[in-house]
């Protein structure tokens, strides 16, 4: 049997008095689509932060891909990472933000090749071929010279997932990329995100309110309530069986709010 | 009216001299609002503390007193300046030290989405500020730079005082040749707009340039 290729260890997560993650364990395999639901304030999109190391922890290991995330070994020491054991590690991983986070001087087709240009060494040409096919595969290949402001949230939030695909992660992390999102303009992201998951074989950590697609589209769901996994399982036994009394209540909310699942 | 073409003369000697001083305290502002600015925003302590210390005592002292300073109490650490060095010196460190808040909010004002998308995109720290947060950061400095910009053009008079020969010392000159306080002061004041209005149209037209693309097409 394979092994996992995030190994989250007992991790806790302190803001000043705030516990958000207190023992926290996740293991997530190779290829594997993750959904993390639950309501705000939970902690799931703080354990996608965390991975993207756009967060510290306060206690506990992460392991992914086989190597230390936040720590490293020193002779038998493991000792805090530095900045370049972070730029190693973050090669590994992508992520795709609730509000798109594209870069509002650059066009399109520029926002994708910055990164693999400055990080990986592509040259120009190269480096907008491969973002070409990136754009085509997310239906925006006739946008690749819009400027950002020119763009729906759907564009742009397509044209962001095709910007974290141009390093070639093995994990994508998406942080509710459907939230921000005028109703008529989801299923164009959903549907790039079926079309990826179809695909690829990448790795996905999915923190979503959108409850059908979560049931489509993941292998395993978690819920998550202060902090803690609540409960787990495959998507027909979370959402047509949850066994805790706090998933039920947290589905019935979502569907009395009138979201499909 | 050969005797006023004489006077006009010196005047205009006296404008590219403060022309000089401009440009040069400028440039040296510059640099300075930019080291100090982005070293208040540094990670480490010592950085953060040392550009604190420099835009806090030069903004909270007076120019004048900067100047005679740099001028008559520097030469006594064996450090002699000529007079156009120690009014460069000292306008470009005084109106340095206000760049460096206007850089450094500016930076800031661009906003934490932006670098957390250059780390997932697993940028440097050199590589965020060059290619993604700077380009957007200059666009918001550009016309406080401005306002900066003719602050020091205004704030060269006070050279004259360390007897370097700019608008207002030749102003005064002729005034004391000629006893007449009215021509040369008035042809002054023209000048010293007119270069501030040439700073304000320059600005206006790179503010333009640069904030091109920001949200319209391009090709």
């Amino acid at each position: 049997m394979a092994s996992p290729i995030i190994r989250i260890d007992n991790i806790v997560k302190r803001y000043g008095p705030l516990t958000v993650l207190d023992g926290l364990s996740i293991k997530v395999m190779p290829g594997e689509k993750l959904a993390l639901i639950g309501p705000s304030g939970s902690g799931k999109t703080t354990i996608l932060r965390i991975l993207m190391t756009l967060e510290t922890i306060s206690g506990g290991h992460i392991e992914v891909d086989g190597e230390q995330l936040y720590h490293m070994r020193k002779g038998a020491d493991l000792i805090s990472a530095d900045e370049r054991h972070l730029h190693r590690m973050r090669k590994k991983i992508g992520m795709v933000f609730q509000h798109f986070n594209l870069f509002p001087h650059k066009c399109v087709l520029d926002n994708i090749t910055l990164a693999p240009m400055l990080t990986q060494g592509a040259g120009r040409a190269d480096a907008e071929k491969r973002a070409m096919e990136l754009l085509d595969m997310v239906g925006m290949a006739d946008k690749a010279k819009a400027v950002p402001a020119q763009l729906s949230g759907g564009q742009k939030q397509r044209v962001a997932i095709a910007r974290a695909l141009a390093l070639s992660p093995k994990i994508m992390l998406f942080d509710e990329v459907t939230s921000a999102l005028d109703p008529e303009l989801v299923e164009e992201v959903l549907n790039v995100m079926r079309r990826l998951a179809a695909e690829t074989d990448m790795t996905m950590l999915l923190v979503t309110h959108e409850m059908g697609f979560a049931h489509d589209f993941a292998d395993r769901v978690l819920f998550f309530d202060r902090g803690k996994i609540v409960e787990e399982g495959r998507p027909e036994e979370i959402f047509r069986n949850p066994k805790q009394e706090r998933t039920q209540g947290f589905l019935r909310k979502i569907i009395a709010a009138g979201h499909r699942v | 009216m050969s005797v006023w073409s004489g006077y006009l003369t010196l005047i205009l000697e006296g404008a590219l001299v403060t022309l000089k001083l401009t440009v040069m305290g400028s440039a040296l502002a510059l640099v300075m609002a930019f080291l100090a600015g982005l070293g208040r925003l540094s990670r480490f302590f010592a950085v953060r503390a040392l550009a604190t210390t420099y835009i806090e005592f030069f903004r909270g002292t007076s120019i004048f007193v900067q100047l005679f300073w740099v001028y008559f109490v520097l030469p006594f650490a064996g450090i002699t300046l000529t007079p156009l060095q120690a009014g460069v010196l000292a306008l470009g460190l005084n109106v340095g030290a206000y760049g460096a808040e206007v850089v450094r909010g500016a930076v800031k004002a661009v906003g934490r989405q932006q670098t957390e998308a250059c780390v997932a995109l697993n940028l440097s720290r050199y590589q965020r500020m060059r290619h993604v947060i700077l380009p957007q950061a200059l666009p918001l400095m550009l016309p406080t730079f401005c306002n900066n910009a003719i602050e020091l053009l205004k704030g060269t008079a006070v050279v004259s005082l360390i007897s370097l020969t700019d608008l207002t010392f030749q102003a005064q000159v002729v005034r004391a040749q000629t006893g007449n306080t009215l021509i040369p002061f008035t042809t002054i004041l023209f000048l010293y707009f007119v270069m501030a209005w040439a700073i304000s149209t320059a600005m206006r037209w790179l503010e333009r340039r640069m904030t091109r693309g920001l949200d319209g097409v391009r090709t």
